[in-house]
């Protein structure tokens, strides 16, 4: 594929902060229509990479490509028609729904006859139809999330970005999000995303990047990449005697044991013989499920906390 | 490119800035009346308390009526004031509260857009006030001549030099609290050393000479013979006084901004 026609391409960047190299030599190249997801811990470079792509800092080095036009060069002119779901929301809280929209959509540029124009899809869209005078105030968490992403695609952007668009919301709201994001794949956009949230990478992204200390530690699809990094079964015991049991059992009987807190994660090709230990425990309860994509990330970045 | 480069670089100055400073406009129309009003009370307070108050127990002042006499000032300090409010306190609710420059930097406009709508917003309203004092001082029949006209694209001049001092602050401040230095090492000692309440030449040496180089001196110096019928002593130089501020400060507010937001 000739550069031109990947939505985002970047090569090499890099970024400090002082002695801390928050990012560290990051490779990404988006296809056309594509669900891309960057995963990765609190602080592991996510949103510097993010604002790196949009031309919002500069890298120490590397090059960046948004839909053709170079970043680095000329940031304001490669945001054209990008659009851009922040982490933090920042609707204009003295606005009603409908001027943010037309206030959002004269920065690209647009006449307010044609932002009008494209209101009414917008907030059908976002589930906002019967409230294009609210004032923000008045709109709940997943409303304001809504009309950010309405707002996003006011310039009718071909790349979107989201910052962690789900973070903060309940689960309804969440599923909505995700069906309108699924909706704008089909519609042939593409679509870059931060998350911390396993569900919503396996759910909604062709593929991932694992993101940790500022550098890519792992990309593929979501199956792919539970396929390549991690035992396919796993066994989580619970109960106070866990630790004893895990040193005395489950390190034999699994390929692999992690501890976290009270929990023991049993890792293994077959759980047969680790479910045939376990069922006449009465002191310790059990799960046998199928490997997921928080097992990959978890064992990519560790457990330890981060913040 | 280095980084420094980056930051230092010119100014960029478009058209761009337009659908900004119109999101201010629209933010303003809601609330006009408070607003208006807000700006008014202040200084009109000083120029009725002062002026007749105080004014009954003064011969006239340089020619014209106490009251007469700090009409000018008022018209000036006002338009300082408003610029500085907005570019201080409303700037900062604009950048760091609401986020709101974040998401206009998401679109495909620079931070040098923002600023400048930034500081011709402010001295927007900044002139409105201006213009308001001026209102009233005319209904009074405070000032003298057409000439008082000129005060007009005056206040504009002083509203840009207050609102790019003010956004400087804005740049360097962690919070609300941090502008308090400037009111009281800059903002209120212009109020009372630049020749709002009473002539300049009242005051020791070295306070006139500090008094000349801050810029609400040469804003006065210029309103105060436009609003009584005489033309301005001086009148470049004060106006390249106020300009030189507004330039630099404009410059500097640019580069402490994008040190502080594209980093």
């Amino acid at each position: 594929m000739p550069q031109a026609d990947y939505p985002l391409l970047a090569r090499g960047l890099r970024k400090r902060y002082g002695d801390h190299e928050v990012v560290a030599g990051v490779d990404l190249a988006l296809a056309p229509g594509e669900c891309f997801g960057l995963l990765g811990p609190n602080g592991a470079g996510k949103t510097t990479t993010l604002r790196l792509c949009l031309g919002l800092t500069a890298p120490d080095a590397g090059a960046i490509r948004l839909l053709g036009v170079d970043v680095v060069a000329t940031p304001r002119r490669a945001r054209t028609h990008v659009g851009v779901v922040p982490q933090i929301d920042n609707l204009d809280p003295d606005f009603t729904v409908e001027e943010n929209l037309i206030v959002y959509g004269r920065y690209f540029g647009l006449s307010d006859r044609e932002i009008r124009a494209r209101i009414p899809d917008l907030l059908e869209f976002a589930g906002l139809a019967s409230r294009a005078r609210s004032r923000i105030s008045s709109l709940s968490g997943g409303m304001k999330r809504r009309l950010t992403l309405a707002r996003a695609l006011v310039n009718d952007p071909d790349l979107i970005f989201l910052d962690e668009p789900t973070t903060g919301l309940d689960p309804q709201a969440r599923h909505l999000i995700w069906g309108r994001l699924k909706q704008l794949l089909t519609e042939g956009k593409t679509i870059f995303l931060t998350t911390h949230f396993m569900d919503e990478a396996e759910r909604l992204c062709h593929r991932l990047s694992v993101l940790d200390h500022g550098r890519i530690v792992a990309s593929g699809s979501p199956h792919d990449l539970i396929a390549q990094h991690i035992e396919p079964q796993v066994v989580e015991v619970y109960g106070d005697s866990v630790g004893p049991w895990a040193e005395a059992h489950g390190r034999a009987l699994a390929e692999r044991c992690e501890y976290s807190g009270e929990t023991v994660f049993c890792y293994t090709h077959n759980a047969s013989a680790l479910v045939a230990d376990l069922e006449p425990r009465h002191e310790l309860r059990y799960l046998h499920r199928h490997a997921n994509l928080e097992d990959v990330f978890l064992k990519l970045t560790g457990r330890e906390l981060r913040d | 490119m280095s980084l420094a480069a980056r930051y230092l670089a010119l100014p960029r100055l478009s058209l761009r800035f337009v659908p900004i400073w119109r999101r201010n406009f629209l933010v303003w129309r809601k609330l006009t009346v408070p607003s208006i009003l807000g700006n008014l009370a202040d200084p009109l307070l000083y120029m009725f308390g002062f002026g007749y108050g105080l004014g009954a127990l003064l011969p006239e002042m340089q020619g014209i009526s106490y009251i007469a006499f700090i009409a000018a000032g008022t018209v000036c300090s006002s338009t300082m004031m408003t610029a500085t409010f907005e570019s201080m306190y409303s700037g900062f609710s604009r950048m760091h509260v609401q986020r709101t420059w974040d998401a206009i930097l998401n679109a495909p406009l620079d931070l040098d857009d923002v600023i400048l709508a930034e500081v011709v917003w402010a001295a927007s309203k900044a002139t409105l006030s201006g213009t308001a004092v001026l209102l009233v001082a005319t209904l009074l029949g405070l000032t003298q001549s057409w000439l008082a006209l000129w005060v007009l694209p005056l206040a504009l001049l002083v509203g840009v030099t207050f609102a790019s001092l003010g956004l400087v602050m804005t740049a360097l401040s962690p919070n609300y609290d941090f502008f308090m230095y400037y009111f009281t090492l800059g903002i209120t000692p212009m109020m009372l050393l630049c020749g709002v309440f009473f002539p300049l030449d009242q005051l020791p040496a070295a306070l006139q000479t500090a008094a000349s180089v801050l810029p609400l001196t040469h804003a006065v110096a210029v309103a105060r013979p436009l609003m009584n019928a005489a033309l301005p002593a001086d009148l470049w130089l004060h106006l390249g006084v106020l300009a030189l501020y507004g330039t630099a400060a404009f410059y500097v507010a640019l580069v402490l901004t994008r040190r502080r937001l594209l980093m």
